[in-house]
């Protein structure tokens, strides 16, 4: 299979007053055309600056992207100028940003903001677009005959899908989500989620959805990429990852959630916080937390090792 | 078990341009000592309406309230501040909900200072090292900052504070959706400790079903300020009698790679509460509505020991 696109040790760094936030450290995965990886991980792990780091758009100054590669089709995007970017994003990649319901204008209509995108992108003529942004409504599952509503008549909902039909509208062959969900009631997650499978299906989108929900991630995604303090941790199928975790960390996340379709007496949690990221330790940044972990984790970097194929884990107790 | 907390056709309305918003309307429900209720729903359905109201924090339009079998709807503001020191609530963001210019020991000794239960200084910074550590805060955090410290430590302050004064009864507004899974997990297990070490009674409102099922004994079901199910945990997610029930459980994302789930998916979305119609209000979404449902409220009806709900067809629907 082609690869779509391929991150190689991307290295993302935040100046915070004198401290230097170590952000993405070394993040390295890829993605085939059509499939949909999860990139999980609890707060502060790095998903939104990773996906930032993909798309070019890590905030200047204070943000600097300090190593790396993001192979799309074989091009190098972060050699690319800021013009170069800008017709990729949008047109070929898009992405749906963290806190979605600030992201759209409330000064025009529904309609016109997702026509906006297709006439920028695209050679269609204003009146091509209109209709195009029609056909985007009806296929997120809102009656065309609300193009003229202003985003302050929908509810979160629908305003959730009006951001998602902005971003395919242009047919992009990746589509980054980030949290595209999260606000929303599981009732309305579910439409959302069931309206995204099928729209990908349909175009073939490749996706990278960003959550820190395991069980949307079961509900959408082929890959599952674990992050933890910048790094991915844990990476593999869909299958490899749920049926048997091999990362203590990932074993954690799994042991710590509460079961809908089990009854359990006590939680597990995972003891400690994640480590500071203006601070963290040489070796593994889990082994403070770590259960199985002795002094030697700590000073010893760990690599990312292939334990059965397609199957990665940092972890050198296990691997 | 004694029945500690009990609501009788409970209201809280709103004014609003529109008209009047129906945020909890006729709700009842009560709370055996050393158990705790747990209220799901949709946001906007009136969890922390309902919460705040049980708690005098906001005045009901109707209904009663009884606290150890007492009738406390209407009491004076004498009465009002003894009932509070029974009656404490914990919040979802505590970081919001924390005084920013307090140090952590004082933020859970203020309650102390207002009600004057302490009689010195020393047994003050006693009671604030014993409540630390009964959450599990490390004594050397005392004279730091909530914004110094990460959301688990914060919430854990929260939970010391509203235990200052020994309360019977808690309510517990999302207390742990704000924070990751690993560090809910210990919140919750703090709060379960808690609950068996002093004999706590919760009202524990989230919207996370997985968490409710987990903690509650019985769960009440709210939809546009209705009760729409009220049963015991088991029971409700064994056997969900609401279609709207039965709709919410079959949409849970779960993390099981084997577990094969029905899925009901819902039309349309949570209508507006203001001024309803006299009707069910989930009917314009219910995929098994008919002609009734859009011109009769349903009555809520027992259909067991203790498992009651408010639909028309209660008993015959299944959509799973
Ligand atoms: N503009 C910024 N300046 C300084 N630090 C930043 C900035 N943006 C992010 N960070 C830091 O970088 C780290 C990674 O943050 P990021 O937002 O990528 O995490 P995330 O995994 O998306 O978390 P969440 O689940 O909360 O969205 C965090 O420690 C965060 O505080
Ligand atoms: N002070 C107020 N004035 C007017 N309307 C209010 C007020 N407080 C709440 N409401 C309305 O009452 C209804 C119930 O709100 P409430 O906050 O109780 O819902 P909730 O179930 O807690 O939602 P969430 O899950 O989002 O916290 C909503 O429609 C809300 O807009
Ligand atoms: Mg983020
Ligand atoms: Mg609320």
């Amino acid at each position: 299979m082609e690869k779509l696109i391929e991150v190689k040790d991307l290295r993302i760094e935040f100046a915070s007053g004198k401290k230097i936030v170590k952000a993405v450290n070394g993040v390295s995965f890829s993605l085939e055309k059509g499939k949909t990886i999860g990139l999980v991980g609890e707060t502060g792990a790095g998903k939104t600056t990773t996906a930032l780091g993909i798309m070019n758009l890590v905030p200047a100054p204070a943000g600097r992207i300090r190593g790396g590669e993001v192979l799309f089709k074989g091009e190098d995007l972060l050699t690319k100028t800021q013009q170069e970017m800008r017709q990729t994003r949008g047109n070929r990649i898009s992405m749906i940003f963290q806190d979605p319901m600030t992201s759209l204008n409330p000064v025009f209509t529904v309609g016109d903001q997702i026509a906006e995108g297709l006439h920028l992108h695209t050679k269609l003529s204003a009146l091509e677009a209109t209709v195009k942004a029609q056909d985007m409504m009806e296929r997120v599952g809102i009656p065309a005959a609300r193009y003229n509503e202003y985003p302050h008549q929908f509810s979160g909902g629908m305003k959730q899908r009006v951001i998602i039909a902005i971003a395919l509208a242009c047919s992009p062959e990746l589509l980054i989500a980030d949290e595209p969900t999260t606000a929303l009631d599981v009732t309305i997650q579910a439409q959302v989620l069931d309206m995204m499978r099928n729209i990908r299906n349909k175009l073939n989108t490749s996706m990278i959805m960003i959550t820190h929900d395991l069980g949307v991630v079961k509900e959408i995604c082929d890959q599952v990429a674990v992050m933890y303090a910048g790094q991915i941790i844990e990476s593999g199928s869909l299958k490899q990852i749920y049926k048997n975790p091999q990362h203590p960390y990932t074993e954690g996340l799994f042991k710590s959630l509460p079961k809908i379709n089990e009854n359990t007496e006590r939680l597990i949690p995972i003891k400690g916080i994640m480590p500071d990221p203006t601070n963290l330790p040489e070796g593994c940044s889990f082994a403070s937390r770590c259960p199985i972990a002795d002094k030697s984790c700590v000073n010893i970097r760990q690599l990312s090792k292939e334990i059965e194929k397609g199957h990665f884990i940092r972890c050198m107790k296990r691997s | 078990m004694q029945e500690l907390v009990r609501v009788e056709n409970l209201k809280k309305y709103f004014k609003t341009p529109l008209g009047m918003l129906h945020a909890v309307d006729d709700v009842s429900f009560s709370i055996k000592q050393n158990t705790t209720l747990g209220v799901v729903g949709e946001s906007g359905c009136g969890k922390s309406t309902l919460g705040r109201t049980a708690l005098h924090l906001l005045k009901s339009t109707d209904g009663k309230i009884f606290f150890e079998g007492k009738d406390v709807t209407n009491v004076n503001k004498r009465q009002l501040r003894q009932l509070r020191r029974n009656m404490q609530i914990i919040f979802q963001d505590p970081f919001s909900s924390l005084n920013p210019r307090m140090c952590v020991k004082d933020i859970i000794i203020e309650p102390l200072k207002i009600y004057k239960v302490c009689k010195s200084k020393g047994e003050l910074e006693d009671k604030a090292v014993e409540l630390m550590s009964t959450v599990g805060l490390s004594t050397r955090l005392a004279l730091s900052y909530p914004h110094e410290l990460d959301g688990g430590r914060r919430q854990r302050i929260g939970v010391a504070r509203a235990l200052a004064l020994n309360p019977k009864f808690i309510i517990c507004d999302e207390p742990v959706s704000a924070l990751d899974v690993s560090i809910q997990a210990q919140i919750l297990n703090l709060m379960q400790d808690l609950q068996k070490e002093r004999d706590l009674t919760y009202l524990f409102i989230t919207h996370n079903l997985s968490v409710v099922k987990h903690i509650s004994d019985e769960i009440l079901v709210m939809y546009l300020g209705k009760v729409i199910e009220y049963a015991k945990t088991e029971d409700l997610f064994a056997r969900p009698l609401h279609p709207y029930t039965q709709a919410l459980l079959s949409a849970i994302p779960v993390p099981d790679y084997d577990y094969v789930q029905k899925r009901v998916l819902l039309k349309g979305e949570i209508s507006s509460p203001i001024e309803p119609q006299k009707c069910c209000r989930f009917a314009g979404r219910c995929p098994a509505a008919q002609e009734i449902c859009f011109k009769q409220e349903p009555k809520m009806v027992d259909m067991g020991i203790r498992h009651l709900t408010a639909c028309h067809f209660a008993g015959q629907v299944n959509l799973l």
